[in-house]
């Protein structure tokens, strides 16, 4: 697997490595397209800082500015305004040839006229790196993604798995600032895919270069990154771990975006202690931390996993909803089940299923619903 | 299969007859050698006829095999001036349109700039007009503006008409090339020259090697439009057009023979070079 160069701890550990500036630095960033009379505003306003040796993830659905700012960064497209900076230095105007970061494309971009070998060594050669460092380095490259032995082979007599990893190597071994990868994964199928995420992750502990990962897909994003921007219509909705994008969604679209989420709107009445409470008439109430005032109005999400679904009532100081059961999925490790509340908001629920456990509902059956207060969080409308 | 046969199987295995396949007539593959015999016939008879063992001028009917007209290949001076003129029109011709068309395409095929439909008309047009006009004007170009019409305007007139056809060819290359490739290479380092000189070109070659051997087909082939703008220059075509009144000599089967067996050797040399590409 690995050579000896890359064995041992990591260069640049993740704790040390939040010193000096930030590898990617975007300051107030937009970019409008203007075609014929119409202008598309493509990245509406960015603030972001990637810090050394990230994996940072750019999450978010088709055509929310994701290539965009990916471009920006590698040089081919200038923002209409703002600022981008690779390492504190502002690189405004500087073609992509003279930035320290390289791309990883989507459709690889591979030279089909040149070996494999070729491929890697393209950017060593650009730097007159000498002949033997090349050869010494490229080998290293193809050794790290698993490619020892295709050298002379030509990119279009390779797996798609294989193109991509030769793609990886031809950006890494330039040991970049910073890697750019713009859904590097897309194409290959669910397996390769899976097995890739696990491999780039490696890599990426490896030799210690910070990423920034550009993708759709929220399980991808959350699995491999150390932090997540989860953009929407070209601006970024939230930036944090994946846990707490996860569990906190800043927003109405994180909590829809990530994962199955419950979103209730309601109405804030009184405090009980620590927490205001949200009252659904002849339904029940949520219990949430929140700085609305009683009155405002405010959507409380849960995650499904975090509901309990049972026929008894709910201890007090839990937040309680009663509903009858509209659908049961069973898939195996766990159970969904659609929850219909009087007011016609439906709720969903994931349950493990353990061996114990009986079926703890039926469709039709009058449940209620119960989860912790810490559960649960209150978006402002 | 063999576990499961039932008697009627067995004696429909036994019968040789029924398992013989029908004898099929191959139409794509007789099509296929119709359509060569069509194109090779002219040529084979201009082979065959390099080799007639005539005594007077007129190359027309069959007299016996000889050799000897390859011996004296060369035996009329001005027939070799005009097969050196042809050459030479050609080859520069193939340089200049296939440079400059290589560039026409790729800023067609790449590139969106004020006139570019225009352009595109323009080598539409140059395409489309008859030979006949294209000739006439040039000619009533050169006179109005008084050039001395010759080699020099010979080669101008074969650039003009073929670098539409090297640029048609070109561009046609340039629109399948992914964008993505060259900017990897600026990605990786490379300046704007180096990512054409390492990238585009390397992957246009192809089709810049075909516009170039189309224009100097073209114009070796060229008898209208040269016939208007040669003035005193004579070449291959024009003079071949001259000597039928007189009677065609052998010597220009042989010409045309040993032509023909270099642009077979180009044709073999790229695709040789193109299966080792690939
Ligand atoms: N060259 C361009 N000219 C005009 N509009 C563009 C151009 N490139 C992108 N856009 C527009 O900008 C917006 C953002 O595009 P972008 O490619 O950044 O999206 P994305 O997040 O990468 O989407 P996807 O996940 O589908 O790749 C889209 O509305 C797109 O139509
Ligand atoms: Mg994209």
């Amino acid at each position: 697997m690995a050579t000896s160069t890359h064995e041992g701890p990591a260069p640049h550990p993740p704790t040390t490595a939040r010193e000096g500036p930030a590898a990617i630095g975007l300051e107030g960033v937009v970019k409008t397209y203007r075609s014929g009379q119409e202008t598309v505003a493509a990245v509406r306003g960015i603030d972001l800082a990637v810090h050394q040796g990230e994996f940072f993830s750019l999450l978010g659905p088709s055509g929310c500015g994701k290539t965009t700012t990916m471009r920006m960064i590698a040089g081919f497209e200038e923002p209409t305004s703002g600022t981008v900076r690779l390492a504190g230095r502002d690189v405004t105007g500087v073609p992509p040839d003279r930035r320290d970061v390289n791309m990883v494309f989507q459709s690889y971009a591979l030279f089909p006229h040149m070996s494999v070998a070729d491929n890697v060594a393209f950017g060593l050669r650009r730097k007159n790196v000498p002949k033997d460092e090349v050869r010494r380095r490229v080998g290293e490259a193809l050794d790290l993604v698993e490619l020892s032995g295709l050298h002379r082979r030509r990119p279009g007599r390779l797996s798609g798995g294989q193109q991509q990893r030769v793609a990886l190597a031809r950006a890494l071994v330039n040991r970049p600032g910073a890697l750019l990868l713009d859904e590097p994964l897309g194409a290959l199928d669910l397996k390769l895919r899976q097995a890739m995420q696990i491999e780039l992750k490696r890599i990426q502990r490896e030799v210690g270069i910070t990423f920034v990962y550009v993708t759709h897909d929220q399980s991808e994003a959350l699995t491999m990154s150390d932090r997540i921007a989860v953009m929407n219509e070209g601006v970024v909705e939230q930036l944090g771990p994946p846990a707490q994008i996860y569990e906190r969604p800043a927003s109405r679209f994180v909590a829809g975006f990530i994962g199955t989420s419950n979103l209730l709107s309601g109405t804030v009445t009184t405090g009980v202690g620590e927490y205001a409470r949200v009252e659904f008439d002849g339904i029940g109430h949520v219990l949430v931390r929140t700085d609305q005032t009683s009155g405002s109005a405010v959507d409380v999400t849960v995650r499904p996993e975090k509901v309990h679904i049972g026929a008894d009532e709910p201890a007090p100081g839990m937040s309680r909803l009663r509903g009858t059961v509209g659908e049961v999925v069973y898939l195996g490790a766990s159970t969904h089940y659609t929850v219909v509340l009087a007011n016609g908001a439906e709720v969903v629920v994931f349950r493990q299923n353990s061996s114990d456990a009986s079926n703890a509902a039926e469709r039709g059956d009058q449940v209620w619903l119960s989860w912790r207060p810490d559960h649960s969080y209150a978006l402002p409308r | 299969m063999t576990t499961t046969r039932t008697p009627a199987a067995e004696a429909r295995a036994g019968d040789p007859a029924r398992r013989r396949p029908r004898r099929r007539i191959d139409w794509g593959r007789l099509f296929t050698w119709a359509v060569l015999a069509w194109l090779f016939t002219p040529v084979a008879g201009m082979i065959v006829f390099s080799f007639n063992d005539i005594a007077g001028r007129q190359n027309v009917t069959w007299q016996g095999f000889t050799l000897k007209w390859y011996g004296q290949a060369f035996a009329y001076p001005d027939l070799n001036a005009a097969l050196l003129t042809t050459v030479a029109v050609g080859v520069l011709t193939m340089l200049i349109a296939g440079v400059t068309g290589s560039l026409l395409g790729l800023a067609l095929g790449r590139h969106r700039f004020h006139g570019r439909g225009a352009t595109n008309l323009v080598m539409f047009a140059a395409i489309c007009a008859p030979e006949v006009v294209l000739g006439a004007a040039l000619l009533s170009l050169f006179l109005t503006t008084d050039v001395t019409t010759g080699f020099v305007t010979i080669v101008i007139a074969h650039v003009m008409f073929t670098i539409s056809f090297v640029a048609i060819t070109v561009r046609a290359r340039v629109m399948t090339l992914d964008p993505r490739l060259e900017e990897a290479a600026r990605d990786l380092g490379a300046g704007p020259w180096t990512t054409f000189r390492l990238v585009t070109l390397p992957m246009l070659f192809p089709a810049v090697m075909a516009g170039g051997l189309l224009a100097l087909a073209l114009s070796v082939d060229d008898f209208i439009i040269t016939s208007f703008v040669g003035g005193e220059t004579t070449t291959f075509p024009l003079w071949i057009w001259g000597s039928t009144r007189v009677g065609i000599p052998p010597q220009v089967n042989v010409m045309g023979t040993l032509i023909f067996a270099v642009g077979v050797l180009l044709a073999i040399v790229n695709i040789v070079l193109a299966r080792r590409r690939s």
